[in-house]
């Protein structure tokens, strides 16, 4: 598998506080990689720094080749780097598919002045940008269908907010998804629904996939890959079983290895 | 929201389809019918019958006072219009908004005066000033790439004052190169003299030519806005006002977008700054001040930020209405009208304010023979008002003979008279009604009636405070969520 998103010693420091140091990181294309680690680790931070949000300190990070460092985060997106956010944050005062509708900007061309004069390519975009959103609120299903399409967001269950930020994301059409606590506050039934739609996003998606989760069924349930982060630094990596029991990661979670002086 | 949930709805499930089925059932009964009619009715077909009306008054034989009332509603709806597009899709608060009307009616007045002897031809200038103020939008939008919010809006309230001192200053401006100071705006007296659009060998001379002109640029950008609203562009609008940071990674460059808002925002308040001066024929600082701002915010606001039609019904109340009450009668008709809708729409059931509205006849009577009967000479006979209703209410309410000592002591207690109302136990306050009612129409007879111009200003802040009341979210516009 040809690697498409490539860390090399990618550092961040806030003032004093290194919050990422010399990180190394790859995804393949098509897996699903998931993020662990306690809380402070430096995971969203991670996400920041990938998607332009943060500059690096050092390091590269690189696109199937292709340097995003120093790109604002609307031209990372733009080169195919979707994410959802921790805390929700949707245009609560748009209407569902007007959210997801909205995140086609960036590859749509229409000028305000076509628009403005609905020129046949100005409408013939904007009948695709339709389509396209119909069809990415349809992956999820009746959750989000029918009279859904014109309601507005903030109207919307928790765990459906969660669903149509990532259909946003999909529409920006992306090829790499980073989620960022997909199934934070939900209930087991929505979380396994989760796991389960990560695995779909991969497999009829075909998006690969950068997930931090703190849900160990849903990162046994969809990682091909894990990586534990701690303070900054990864200190395991590889299939879920080896992270899940490698010491250094119980102890970076549960601090239990006995002092011995 | 404490109301039941209607049949087949799932408590809990679903809020939103609970709320709708509630909207669908007060859609029921006469006035529902007329609501969802109305609903129904296209955007397209209320904008026509917008300019069928405004087009139809010069032929409908309206005086010139009302055509100037006309062609300052349809400058003020194009500069609420340019507002709208800043404050209400990008969310951006824009305080020196103003700056851009006074550059485009400035730069249409140098252009085409005596002050620089240019006589430009008024389709050049008219874009020209456009394009140029649209440019000056980027330049003051930069702030925004970093301000937001407060912090946005002190910093344009600052480019607006700017504006109005340049304009009353630059009339000694001592540039390096020539020897003696060169007078560009005319200072404080402004400049006048500007000359009327003539486009081609058309010229614009009449109060009508421009109602129609306005009418016609208004109608371009309401359909020109409302497409870009519709557009990819608007939704980039309205998703970096929602949430900036979310809006930037979902491939919006919010920066940019920002400008672009500022750019057509200020095209638009340019472009009506050119009208503008050829309409006056002149241009002064005082024609920009902070008043007008707050105006057009008033209109934006009320008609509800982020909807086409309602800031085109908010600039036409927010303009119409004090021209409207500079006839103390119509000031009459509307403050009783209000009255008895608010007494109809909010007290329930039927029987109740009609029986509240004969009690308050038969109270007005009895104070008339009680006043008249101990002192017969403090009641004049007939009212201020000069017509029919205004000479029968006169007469119900007993105007006194000294009106303004009794009349403002009555303000102060039907102020406090108020205040208690709202107190009150609802059972009680129907009762309470009664008196209260008489008093308000004692005020309005004994002193209000007899000051139109102070009454004007009381009345306009008093119809916009209920309509704010009775739709928070403004006129036509949706309720907005912050955070849930």
């Amino acid at each position: 598998m040809p690697v498409l998103l490539e860390l090399e010693g990618v550092a961040k420091r806030f003032g004093g506080l290194s919050v990422i140091s010399d990180l190394d990181l790859h995804v393949d294309e098509g897996e699903v990689l998931s993020v662990i680690g306690p809380n402070g680790a430096g995971k969203t931070t991670l996400f920041n720094l990938i998607t332009g949000v943060y500059r690096p300190d050092a390091g590269a990070i690189r696109l199937d080749g292709r340097s995003l460092v120093g790109l604002e985060p609307h031209a990372v997106t733009r080169l195919g780097v979707a994410r959802t956010f921790q805390t929700v944050r949707l245009f609560l005062n748009m209407t569902v598919k007007e959210n997801v509708m909205a995140a086609a900007y960036g590859h749509t061309r229409a000028r305000p002045w076509q628009s403005v004069l609905r020129t046949p390519a100005a409408r013939r975009e904007e009948r695709e940008v339709v389509e396209l959103a119909e069809r990415q609120l349809a992956f999820f299903g009746s959750r989000l269908t029918g009279y859904r399409h014109h309601q507005p967001a903030y109207s919307l269950s928790y765990a459906n907010r969660r669903r149509l930020e990532i259909a946003r994301a999909m529409a920006t059409r992306p090829r790499i998804l980073l989620l960022d606590e997909p199934a934070a506050g939900m209930n087991p039934a929505e979380t396994h629904e989760m796991t389960e739609l990560i695995g779909r996003l991969r497999d009829q998606g075909g998006y690969t996939i950068l997930v931090i989760e703190h849900d160990m069924n849903v990162v046994a349930g969809v990682s091909d890959r894990v990586i534990a982060l701690d303070h900054g630094t990864k200190i395991s990596e590889g299939p879920f079983q080896r992270v899940a029991s490698d010491p250094r990661v119980i102890e970076a979670y549960l601090g239990l290895r006995a002092e011995r002086t | 929201m404490g109301a039941e949930p209607g049949p087949g709805v799932r408590i809990g499930v679903d809020d939103w389809a609970a709320e709708a089925a509630q909207r669908t059932r007060a859609r029921e009964g006469p006035f529902g019918q007329l609501r969802a009619t109305l609903d129904r009715v296209g955007p397209g077909w209320w904008l026509a019958l917008m300019v069928v009306v405004v087009a139809a008054l010069p032929v409908l034989g309206a005086s010139q006072f009302l055509i100037r009332v006309a062609i300052n509603a349809l400058l003020f709806a194009l500069l609420a219009l340019g507002l709208n597009v800043i404050v209400g899709e990008a969310g951006l608060l824009d305080l020196g908004y103003i700056a851009f009307y006074g550059f485009g009616a400035y730069c249409y007045a140098l252009l085409s005066s005596n002050q620089f002897h240019l006589h430009w031809p008024s389709e050049l200038t008219i874009l020209l000033v456009t394009v140029a103020t649209g440019c000056l939008g980027l330049l003051l939008g930069l702030p925004s790439r970093r301000l937001l919010g407060d912090y946005l809006a002190i910093v344009t309230l600052f480019f607006g004052q700017i504006f109005v001192q340049l304009a009353t200053n630059l009339d000694r401006f001592q540039p390096p190169w020539a020897s003696k100071p060169l007078n560009v705006t005319g200072g404080p007296n402004g400049i006048f003299g500007v000359d009327p659009i003539r486009i081609g060998p058309v010229h614009l001379i009449s109060q009508e030519d421009y109602l129609y002109l306005l009418l016609g640029l208004l109608t371009v950008a309401v359909v020109a806005l409302h497409r870009l609203v519709g557009s990819r562009t608007g939704r980039a609008w309205r998703a970096l006002r929602e949430d900036a940071t979310a809006a930037e990674l979902a491939g919006i460059p919010v920066r940019r977008l920002k400008l672009f808002a500022f750019a057509v925002g200020g095209a638009i308040a340019g472009l009506s700054g050119t009208a503008f001066a050829a309409v006056q024929l002149g241009v002064f600082p005082s024609n920009f001040d902070l008043t007008l701002l707050i105006m057009i915010y008033a209109a934006v606001v009320l008609g509800g930020a982020g909807s086409l039609p309602g800031v085109l019904l908010g600039a036409a109340v927010i303009s119409v209405l004090p021209e409207v009450l500079r006839d103390p009668d119509h000031g009459r008709l509307l403050f009783y009208g209000v009255l008895l809708v608010l007494l109809l729409a909010r007290v329930r059931p039927w029987w109740r304010p009609i029986a509240l509205l004969a009690g308050t006849v038969a109270l007005g009577f009895l104070i008339r023979l009680v006043a008249e009967a101990l002192w017969p000479t403090a009641v004049t006979a007939a009212g201020a008002g000069s017509d029919a209703l205004g000479r029968a209410l006169g007469a119900w309410v007993a105007v006194p003979t000294k009106p303004v000592a009794i009349g403002n002591a009555a303000f102060v207690l039907l102020v406090a008279a108020l205040l208690l109302l709202t107190r009150l136990r609802p059972a009680v306050r129907t009762f309470a009604l009664v008196p209260v009612v008489w008093l308000a129409a004692f005020v309005w007879e004994s002193r209000l009636a007899g000051e139109p111009s102070v009454t004007r200003q009381l009345l306009v802040g008093a119809i916009l405070v209920v309509m704010m009341n009775a739709r928070p979210h403004g006129l036509l516009g949706r309720p907005r969520v912050e955070v849930l």
